[in-house]
Parts: structure tokens; C-alpha cells; sequence
């Protein structure tokens, strides 16, 4: 195998600073003193922080998000468990086109969504509904939850399965005994994994966004359109902190890479 | 269990996510085409009949041509730049030894379960008139007076380089791990130079996933919303925020929905034509 030389080396440093750099800044601005963005050069301060709690707008999009985020990834995750067994173990017609369609959301922009959304939910008269939100939501990370819990149930043994069937027990119990503990791992990486991507999404929720169903996401948004003050830094900053958390939980139950690249 | 309900069980298995899909996903998607044949008047809003005038006027009106143009642009820049400065990247990364790999690897990556907005806001910071890019450019001397870079495209152009370059390391990352070191060792063992070494024996082996890579680059800056909004501003539009500003701002939904399948309709082309490509590269290769 070859070393990097000292260009190489270089070169890395300076991709490794371009990555960090937007979010480092974040981090340093939200600890500013001061009432404008600037580098919290005379000691840090947790004003902006402490300032959040004031903000009932952030507070109430924060939880909105927490909320919708973990229901449509729960819903998500259960019905990709059944869909992942059918594709995975069954061979039938139009095995590949349901396959596809369901993985479908991931080739659609996000605008397309949002617009049929909207537009869907403007006829039935049912704008600004908190269930229509989530079922939007559960569509859009049904393709991140369907691919870690196909390879899950692709990549495990049935030699337990076949055994607890042999002994007679039941399918559902075999499911919920043997089965269910077997993929808990792509499991628990597909909830979080689809937990992100509600949380963070902002292009189709914006367009069917309605005062009281106005995620974090794009109340920021908003908020950044008009003015970029650090108030917005340190929300940042806690959606970083958070996301760290993640990663490091992502990564001890089944290893970021299989979940960021995909194979092992 | 009978052979009747065996054999309609995978299809029971299906049945909840695929009625979501059909009820949630497919009759939204039927209703916004057929949306995008009404026509809109600013007196009566959207009028109910069947015509091609949305399209028409995105096809001749040189305004949306220009956003179209614009947006595809702005894709073929970013999915080069990414290419450019990603490929590199990646086999430096695959060269690092073991607890270092890792570790950057989840630093490039990382980001990605970052929320765009997030990431956005940090380039808006850093690309001010008192940002830090600008006080290290005049400071260094390398510009007299501090750049314009937000509301230009060539600030979206990096924030989005910023926001897409992990998915193309992705991509090239995993068809790297095929790669068989000692097939790099034996061409220069055999006299080639490292140019050479490169250009014919390691690049056309990551040729899938560098293709792969760009596909994804390409098709997620051509819709992308955030980063062009934010930072290319009201003024630089692009096709999402084309779209977006039909619906909330003008209400002429029509038109609205025409912009955006047409786009879904570039994106789709796209994809299904690269994929086309990296099968023929694919044989030419390896058969």
C-alpha cells in the first residue's frame, strides 16, 4: 500500500478544514456575547442559549419536530419490517415494480413531493393536519428505513427460524421471538437513520407547512431568510450536538459506515 | 396454511405500506400532473381545463429558460468541482492507516446527517462582507476589499460543493474497497509512472462509482433548495425556488406544478441515461 506524501497530506488538511469550517464557526459564534454575529473573542457566554428558552417559536417547532420525527419513523420501521420479509423472502409478480415504488421517494425531489402533497391535501381540505404531515413523512424516509432493515433481514441466518418452526412454534411467534431480536441491530439503525432524515427535512415540509405545523427546519429557515442573528447559532449548535449523539449511538449498534456507505 | 393464502402472502406483508404509497404517494402525484394542464388567472385563481400553456410558456418564455439553464448549470459545476476535489480525497483516505481512516472518514461524513439549513447558515457566516473568508483574503492580501460571495453563484456553487461532496466520497469509497491494491503495485513494479499508474489502472477502476457519485451529485444540486434560496437569494433563482415562489408567492399553482415535474422529468432522464452509461462502462471494463 502506498503512503500519502507531503502534498497529499496537504491537500487532506485543507478538504478536512473546508468540511469543518461551516459548522466550527457555528459552534464559536453561538457562544458570542454580544448582540451581532461575531467570534466570542472577550470569553465566552451562554446568553444565546439561555435566550432559546425565551423563544416559545423554537421551542414549540423544536418538539413539533421531536414529535413527528419519532412517530413517522416508528410507523416507518413497521411497515418496512413486513415489506422487507415479502421482498426479501418471497419471489412473486411484481416483485421488482413494488420494490422500486417504494424506494421511489429517494428519486423524486423534494420540491415534487412537497407540491403534490400540498396540492392533495388542499383538495381534500385537510391543510395544516398533523397525521397528513406524518404520513408525507413516513414516505419520504420509507426508502432509508426499507434499506438497512432489507439488508438486515437479507444478511441473517434462518437456521434459528427454521429450528424454532421445527419445534412448533408458531409464525408470529417465531417472528416476535426469533426474527424481530435477529435484525434488531439494521432495526435500530433504520428508526434512526429515518429519525434524522424527518427531522432534518425541509424542501417537501415547507411547501405544506401551516403556522401550526411549522417544523424546526423551517421555522429556521424562515427565520434565516430575514435575518442571521446568533440566536439561530445556538439552536444550530444544539441540532449539532445532538447529531454527534446520534452518530456515536449509530455507530456502537451498527457502525456508521454500514450506515453511511451502505456495505460492510 | 393453504396454497391460495401462501401464495398471496407477500402481498399481505406489502399491503400497508404499498396502500400509503398508492393513497399518499401515487394519486398526489396523478392530481399535480393533471394540475399542471389547468391554466391560472390572477382574477379567478386556477381555472379547471386542459391546456399546454404552462409548459409552452416554460419552453419559450426566455425568463424560465434561463432558470432552467441556470439550474443545470450550476449542477454540472458542482458535480465537476465535487469530482475534482473528491476523488483525490478518497484515495488519500483509503491510503490512511487505521484509527486515523476512521476518524476522518466520519469527520467528511458526518455532516450529512447535519441539516442543510444548518450547513447553509455556517457558509452565510463565513462568506459575509465582515465574514472570515473575506478578513483572511484582505488580510493575506489576496484582495484589496472584501469579496461579494453571498447572492452570487459562485456562493451557492460552494456551499453546495460543501453540502453534495459526501455522497460522491461515498461513491467512490465503496467501489475503492473492490480494488485490488496490488494491481497498482504490479503496474509501477513493471515501469509505469504514477500519472500513468493513474490514469490507466486505478481511475477507470473507480470509473462505477465515480459515475454513480456524480449521479447522485447532479441530481440532488439540480433540485436543490436551501442552499440556492439562502444563499443565491430571491434574485438568483433556480429551479426549486422557481417553483416554490409559483405556489407561495404568485399562487399560480399551474405553472407551478409544470416547473417542478419538468424537473422530475430532467432528473429521472438523467439518472436512467447515466445508469444506461456505467452498464456499457461496466463491460467495457471487465469483459
Amino acid at each position: 500500500m502506498k503512503k500519502n506524501g507531503i502534498g497529499a497530506q496537504l491537500y487532506h488538511c485543507a478538504f478536512l478544514i473546508f468540511i469543518m469550517a461551516p459548522l466550527l464557526i457555528i459552534v464559536a459564534v453561538a457562544f458570542t456575547s454580544k448582540g451581532y454575529i461575531s467570534l466570542p473573542t472577550d470569553g465566552l457566554s451562554l446568553r444565546w442559549f439561555i435566550a432559546l428558552k425565551d423563544t416559545p417559536e423554537i421551542r414549540t417547532a423544536f418538539f413539533l419536530s421531536l414529535k413527528l420525527a419519532a412517530i413517522s419513523s416508528t410507523i416507518a420501521v413497521g411497515l418496512a419490517v413486513p415489506a422487507a420479509v415479502a421482498l426479501a423472502r418471497h419471489r412473486f409478480p411484481g416483485r421488482d415494480i413494488v420494490s422500486g415504488f417504494l424506494m421511489s421517494p429517494m428519486m423524486i425531489p423534494n420540491v415534487v413531493l412537497g407540491i403534490a402533497f400540498l396540492r392533495f391535501f388542499n383538495i381534500i381540505g385537510l391543510t395544516g393536519s398533523f397525521t397528513l404531515l406524518c404520513c408525507a413523512h413516513i414516505i419520504f424516509i420509507m426508502p432509508y428505513a426499507m434499506r438497512l432493515i432489507l439488508a438486515a433481514t437479507i444478511g441473517m441466518d434462518r437456521d434459528a427460524e427454521n429450528a424454532a418452526r421445527s419445534l412448533g412454534a408458531s409464525r408470529l411467534t417465531t417472528f416476535r421471538r426469533i426474527f424481530l431480536p435477529l435484525i434488531l441491530s439494521g432495526l435500530a439503525g433504520g428508526w434512526i437513520l429515518s429519525f434524522i432524515q424527518s427531522f432534518d427535512e425541509l424542501t417537501m415540509t415547507i411547501f405544506v407547512a401551516t403556522p401550526g405545523t411549522s417544523t424546526l427546519p423551517v421555522v429556521m429557515y424562515n427565520h434565516i431568510a430575514q435575518t442571521i442573528d446568533p440566536l439561530i447559532t445556538s439552536v444550530s449548535t444544539v441540532l449539532i450536538a445532538m447529531t454527534l449523539i446520534f452518530m456515536v449511538v449509530l455507530d456502537r449498534i451498527i457502525g456508521l459506515d454500514t450506515v453511511l456507505i451502505g456495505k460492510n | 396454511m393453504t396454497r391460495a393464502s401462501e401464495k398471496y402472502f407477500p402481498y399481505g406483508l406489502l399491503s400497508p405500506a404499498l396502500l400509503l404509497f398508492i393513497g399518499l404517494l401515487f394519486i398526489p402525484l396523478v392530481l399535480t400532473v393533471i394540475l399542471s394542464f389547468y391554466s391560472f388567472n390572477s382574477m379567478s385563481g386556477i381555472i379547471p381545463t386542459f391546456t399546454t400553456h404552462n409548459y409552452k410558456a416554460i419552453f419559450t418564455d426566455p425568463y424560465y429558460i434561463g432558470i432552467f439553464g441556470r439550474t443545470g448549470g450550476m449542477a454540472l459545476l458542482v458535480t465537476l468541482l465535487c469530482l475534482l476535489f473528491g476523488i483525490p480525497e478518497t484515495i488519500i483516505l483509503s491510503r490512511m492507516k487505521s484509527p486515523w481512516r476512521g476518524l476522518c472518514l466520519v469527520l467528511i461524513l458526518g455532516p450529512l446527517l447535519v441539516s442543510v439549513v444548518v450547513r447553509t447558515l455556517g457558509w452565510s457566516i463565513l462568506m459575509g462582507r465582515e465574514g472570515l473568508i473575506n478578513d483572511f483574503l484582505v488580510f493575506t492580501g489576496l484582495a484589496d476589499s472584501p469579496v461579494r460571495m453571498l447572492y452570487t453563484m459562485t456562493g451557492v456553487v460552494i456551499a453546495l460543493v460543501h453540502v453534495l461532496i459526501p455522497f460522491m466520497i461515498i461513491s467512490i469509497w465503496a467501489s475503492l474497497r473492490k480494488l485490488d491494491p496490488w494491481v497498482e503495485n504490479a503496474a509501477q513494479s513493471l515501469g509505469g509512472s504514477s500519472f500513468v499508474v493513474y490514469r490507466r489502472i486505478v481511475i477507470p477502476q473507480l470509473l462505477p462509482g465515480i459515475l454513480s457519485g456524480s449521479i447522485i451529485v447532479f441530481a440532488l444540486s439540480a433540485s436543490a433548495f436551501a442552499t440556492p434560496a439562502l444563499i443565491g437569494g430571491r434574485r438568483l433563482k433556480v429551479v426549486a425556488t422557481a417553483a416554490y415562489d409559483e405556489f407561495l408567492s404568485s399562487l399560480n399553482w399551474p405553472l407551478g406544478a409544470a416547473i417542478a415535474l419538468l424537473l422530475l422529468i430532467a432528473n429521472l432522464a438523467v439518472i436512467m441515461g447515466a445508469n444506461k452509461l456505467i452498464e456499457r462502462k461496466y463491460k467495457h471494463i471487465f469483459h
